[in-house]
């Protein structure tokens, strides 16, 4: 497997490391209750298909990567930039 | 037996090799089983369950039975198919799975047992009684069954790996290959091209044919050079693509010094990652058998291998030969034969209406061979004419041919099942099966020279137009595009074992009783007779297996499907597939300045992480590592000591908006943390576990400077990473790691601050560096920082330099220590001074540990979000129920307390539903003149004064201790300020 950095470019997937659901970036307030916490640390889906993950590029530049990709085709439909979200 | 004039071999290059002990000649060019051949040797190896006698049955890596070990000690290397091991002098291979000898196996008795032994015969024989299985079936059965073993010593051939990058790679050098290379090759592409024999030819190697007017094998030699010659490409023979992966990854394995005795230093073979925007598979089709009557008796071969032993390597398996197929193509195989002068008993064709190609030979239409005789070796076949007469011929090999299957496996190793193709009754690859692989000539069905060359040049000529280059497709030779005719016939009807799968002896009957005994999916007959489940992973047995399947289920081929075919496509040793990651090159050492000087003191390094450390330094006289600790740990309370803390974490942070990330990271404040000053923090995970502690150090407005513990130190630094991209990333800052680029030592004692003011180029002193601060110092003219931080509860610095200086500072330190009646220290009086102070480590941050647990509840800043904060005030994760870390102090007869051991109730049973907790670190403390302990206990900080039984199950022990504070020396920490 291999995925594209936007800061390296293309690399082997030895460089990187998978860190979960994407959904670890949309973390709640702190005053929005237990469920709220309880589903954004515990709960995911577990999608045949159209995926997003976080890959940490730590053999590389060191930036977390949301990674859009099929579970079911492999393939790889994208592959952003966590800093550039628009957040904090 | 050798065929003169026939071959491509060396008869100039006479190379002498040993099988069992016994010499044998053979050329340069030949194989191992070729050149066994050439001398008569048809009884290869013993088969896996009933130890039948089997020789070899393919002239290719899909062979199943000739599996023979080379070399021997470290050296020795197993089940390496005799029919791509190239000789050469002095090999010496040995046959497996017999004993005493290959010509008399005493294991050969299972065969006679074979009634008992059928389909599933794990499943049924040794159910009962259900102790027996580990100490008596299972070793029992290991034994009788298998191949080679390995030497149990470390490899003693060098491996390696590599990456390689291209535009197109052309997976096979056959007809399709080579023209697929050439089209893709001279629009400028980058071209890996791959061969798994020792030269590019493919089929062209095995076959009296003419290409452009040359013999084939000439066309194809004259093609690969020309390629080789081209700067763009780069043709790499005896390298087996095994697998298919994600994004245009593919595997290989590259027998690099495989077919030599001296490999001079080079690797025997190495596992190549390529990495290819395109791919062309050109890997061919494998001949199959037909199933019949003791089918796999030695001497009994695929029709195709035979033709490639006569016109590769000029060999015969005998002097009367005789050929069965149901297809045209089988028809060669006696033609080259009668030409070559060898004495053809019989050509056997299962058509009635199929005509003779083959010229002057007996020809048999319409029968069937329904048995071969001879035990060691073929003696004879029998013919079952049209006229259901029975005929017996004495014939020393047989080839066989069922028809061909298209080598699809790579085309499925991404979950792409393969499609029927009803013309040639065989498996062809599914559309767009591998993103950006193209299938070209044989291994799609197309099996004439001609249209493989054609298909080859159309698919290298696309594949490099898709990526921009401008291709054309190039003038394709003339050549053999006879029509391929067959008319399926799997197996023969008739009494006795009709053998599909060689290499896991499974026959007609089992897969016929699978299907009787309802295990009718493919996957479930597989597992149940373990049909293709052996190293040849069914290549020869696959198709066979599924049409009697399909037969005795009344479903038709395509609809009983495939089984699914996996990576690697060749076996891959492991020491290929991990070479370099043996050893160092698993794990990387790591060490620190003063690691020499550590050594040369023979201290007793001791690994943490990576890095090395010493346990402890020893003195004259002292005889035990107790004794150094005890001195050790006494120096630093009353003198002072010297430790490397370098291996700590350090991550240098600059900006003006450092201390806002500080406080979302850390749960106490950092904002409000003044230059000059040093704080200690905690770090939650986000579930409200602790992560990790350190100092934090503000070394100026805008700089900072963050320790980790050692074990921590990349986890830590990747959380600061995440914390900052995706939740701060509109702050002012940025973060490396620094721990590399300083050397930092602690110097603790009550004399520490004497010896700074020996080394410092100015004095320090309480005012100018209280506790808890930092300034920048020179030493000898060279920038310093130091920090007055403590570890040991003792009056403390740190000191840190780049880390060019760092051992030159270290024989200082150690020598003014010594001075004053300190010196170095190590782990273990560390680990003793950090104990009696009740300072926590990855021992009690344990990764159930809360904060609150750890008594720092309080420092968790109500004034602020942290990570972690939310979690960590959830309900269970505060509380009586929780572990909290106590001290403990032995009140019995017996002192020791082992780290490890849990805690009940005084009087209690020790059985874990009275668990209340369990020791997380130990020592001796020379401070206290006994022993103490760390603990997490249930409800610990409310029990201080109660007395438990401590039990460790393990070591034996089993005492009564007091809870006490963590901190058993200098609870008000007058030392750290004095």
């Amino acid at each position: 497997m291999r995925l594209t950095c936007p800061n390296c470019g293309e690399r082997d997937i030895r460089e990187f490391t998978y860190q979960g659901a994407a959904s670890m970036l949309d973390r709640p307030d702190p005053e929005a209750g237990p469920e709220a916490w309880h589903a954004y640390l515990h709960l995911r889906d577990n999608p045949a298909g159209v995926t997003r993950d976080l890959w940490h590029h730590g053999c590389g530049c060191g930036a977390w990567l949301v990674v859009t990709r099929d579970t079911v085709t492999h393939a790889v439909h994208a592959v952003e930039l966590v800093e550039a979200r628009d957040a904090g | 037996m050798r065929v003169e004039g026939k071959g491509r071999i060396d008869r100039g290059a006479p190379l002498r090799f040993t099988f069992d002990g016994h010499t044998h000649t053979g050329f340069e060019g030949d194989t191992l089983a070729s050149a066994l051949m050439a001398d008569g040797v048809r009884l290869m190896g013993r088969s896996f369950k009933y130890h039948r006698p089997r020789g070899v049955t393919t002239a290719g890596s899909e062979e199943p039975n000739a599996l023979v070990t080379i070399g021997s000690g470290a050296r020795q290397d197993p089940n390496i198919r005799a029919t791509t091991q190239e000789l050469y002098d002095g090999l010496e291979a040995r046959s497996q799975n017999r004993w005493p000898s290959l010509g008399f196996d005493v294991m050969g008795i299972n065969d006679l047992a074979a009634p008992f032994l059928g389909a599933g015969f794990y499943y049924k024989t040794f159910m009962w009684p259900k102790a027996f299985w580990e100490k008596l079936y299972e070793p029992v059965i290991r034994r009788a069954a298998g191949i080679g073993a390995l030497s149990g010593e470390a490899p003693g051939d060098k491996h390696e790996k590599a990456f390689a990058f291209c535009d197109v790679l052309v997976i096979g050098g056959g007809a399709a290959g080579l023209m697929a290379a050439l089209a893709a090759a001279r629009s400028g592409a980058q071209v890996i091209l791959c061969e798994e024999d020792r030269a590019c030819g493919g089929r062209l190697l095995a076959e009296v044919e003419e290409v452009d007017g040359q013999p084939g094998a000439d066309w194809a030699a004259a093609l690969e050079q020309q390629l080789r010659d081209m700067e763009n490409v780069r043709v790499m023979t005896r390298c087996s693509v095994t697998g298919a992966y994600d994004q245009g990854t593919y595997g290989a394995l590259e027998r690099v010094a495989h077919h030599v005795g001296d490999p001079k230093g080079a690797p025997v073979e190495c596992f190549w990652r390529i990495h290819a925007k395109r791919a062309v598979l050109c890997a061919g089709a494998l001949e199959r058998p037909i199933a019949f009557r003791d089918n796999d008796r030695p001497g009994v071969m695929m029709a195709g291998a035979m033709r490639a032993y006569l016109n590769r390597w000029g060999v015969v398996p005998g002097k009367a030969l005789a050929v069965f197929g149901n297809n045209d193509n089988a028809h060669r195989t006696a033609r080259d034969l009668q030409e070559a002068g060898v004495h053809v008993a019989a050509l056997i064709d299962s058509r009635a209406d199929a005509p003779n190609l083959a010229g002057d030979v007996p020809y048999y239409a319409g029968a069937q061979v329904s048995r071969a005789f001879g035990r060691q070796g073929l003696e004879a076949i029998q013919i079952r004419l049209p006229n259901g007469k029975v005929e017996r011929l004495q014939v020393q090999g047989l080839g066989v041919s069922g028809g061909w299957n298209p080598s699809v496996h790579l085309s499925c190793h991404m979950n792409t099942r393969p499609v029927w193709d009803d013309g040639i009754a065989a498996f062809v690859p599914g559309k767009d099966a591998v993103p950006g692989m193209s299938v070209a000539g044989a291994a799609r069905g197309r099996f004439s020279t001609a249209a493989c060359l054609q298909d080859g040049a159309e698919a290298g000529q696309v594949a490099a137009s898709a990526l921009g280059f401008v291709a054309e497709v190039p003038q394709v030779p003339e050549a053999e595009d006879a029509p391929y005719r067959l008319r399926r016939l799997w197996t023969v009807p008739g009494k006795g074992r009709a053998w599909l799968d060689f290499q896991n002896d499974v026959t007609v009957k089992d897969v016929t009783q699978a299907a009787q005994e309802n295990f009718r999916s493919v996957e479930h007959m597989k597992r149940y007779t373990t049909q293709g489940m052996a190293p040849d992973q069914g290549k020869n047995s696959n198709i066979g297996a599924l049409a009697v399947l399909a037969d005795a289920t009344g479903r038709d081929i395509p609809e009983t499907g495939t089984t699914t075919y996996r990576p690697p496509f060749v076996p891959v040793s492991i020491a290929a597939i991990g070479a370099g990651a043996e050893g160092k090159g698993y794990a990387p050492e790591r060490f620190t300045t003063s690691h020499d000087a550590s050594v040369s003191a023979k201290a007793p390094m001791i690994e943490a992480g990576l890095w090395y450390r010493p346990s402890y330094v020893p003195r004259d006289g002292e005889k035990t590592w107790r004794q150094s600790c005890d001195r050790e740990v006494a120096m630093v309370r009353e003198h002072v000591g010297i430790c490397d803390v370098s291996t700590l974490g350090k991550i240098e942070l600059q900006g003006p908006d450092v201390g806002q990330f500080l406080d979302f990271i850390y749960v106490n404040g950092f904002s409000s943390l003044k230059p000059g000053k040093v704080r200690y923090g905690l770090m939650l995970r986000e579930d409200g576990t602790v992560m990790d502690d350190g100092t934090c150090a503000r070394l100026d407005d805008n700089t900072w400077l963050m320790t980790t513990t050692t074990a921590a130190a990349g986890q830590v630094m990747t959380h600061l990473d995440w914390a900052q991209q995706a939740f701060c990333n509109k702050l002012q800052m940025r973060f490396v790691s620094a721990t590399e680029q300083w050397a930092q030592f602690a110097v603790a004692g009550p004399k520490s601050r004497d010896l700074l003011n020996a080394l410092l180029d100015a004095p320090i002193d309480d005012a100018s560096l209280p506790y808890m601060g930092c300034v920048s110092v020179t030493v000898g003219g060279i920038a310093a920082r130091l920090f007055r931080i403590s570890f040991s509860g003792e009056h403390a610095y740190e000191i840190a330099v780049p880390a060019r200086y760092g051992a030159s500072l270290f024989d200082h330190l150690v020598a003014l220590a010594e001075e004053r009646g300190g010196g170095a220290y190590g782990m273990e009086a560390l680990n003793v001074l950090r104990i009696e102070k009740g300072f926590v480590t990855h021992a009690e941050i344990n990764g159930t540990a809360t904060a609150f647990d750890l008594g720092y509840g309080r420092m968790i800043s109500p004034k602020k979000d942290c990570i972690g904060k939310v979690m960590a005030a959830r309900p269970g994760l505060v509380g009586e129920g929780r572990q909290q870390l106590v001290g403990l102090r032995p009140v019995s007869a017996i002192k020791e307390m082992p780290a490890g051991a849990h805690l009940f109730d005084d009087g209690a049973e020790p059985v874990r539903e009275n668990d209340q907790g369990y020791v997380t670190s130990t020592c001796f403390s020379p401070t206290l003149g006994e022993v103490r302990a760390l603990a997490l206990v249930r409800n610990g900080r409310a029990r201080h004064g109660e007395v438990l039984r401590l039990v460790d199950h393990l070591r034996g022990v089993d005492m009564r201790c007091e809870v006490t504070d963590p901190v058993a020396f200098d609870p008000e920490g007058g030392r750290l300020r004095g």
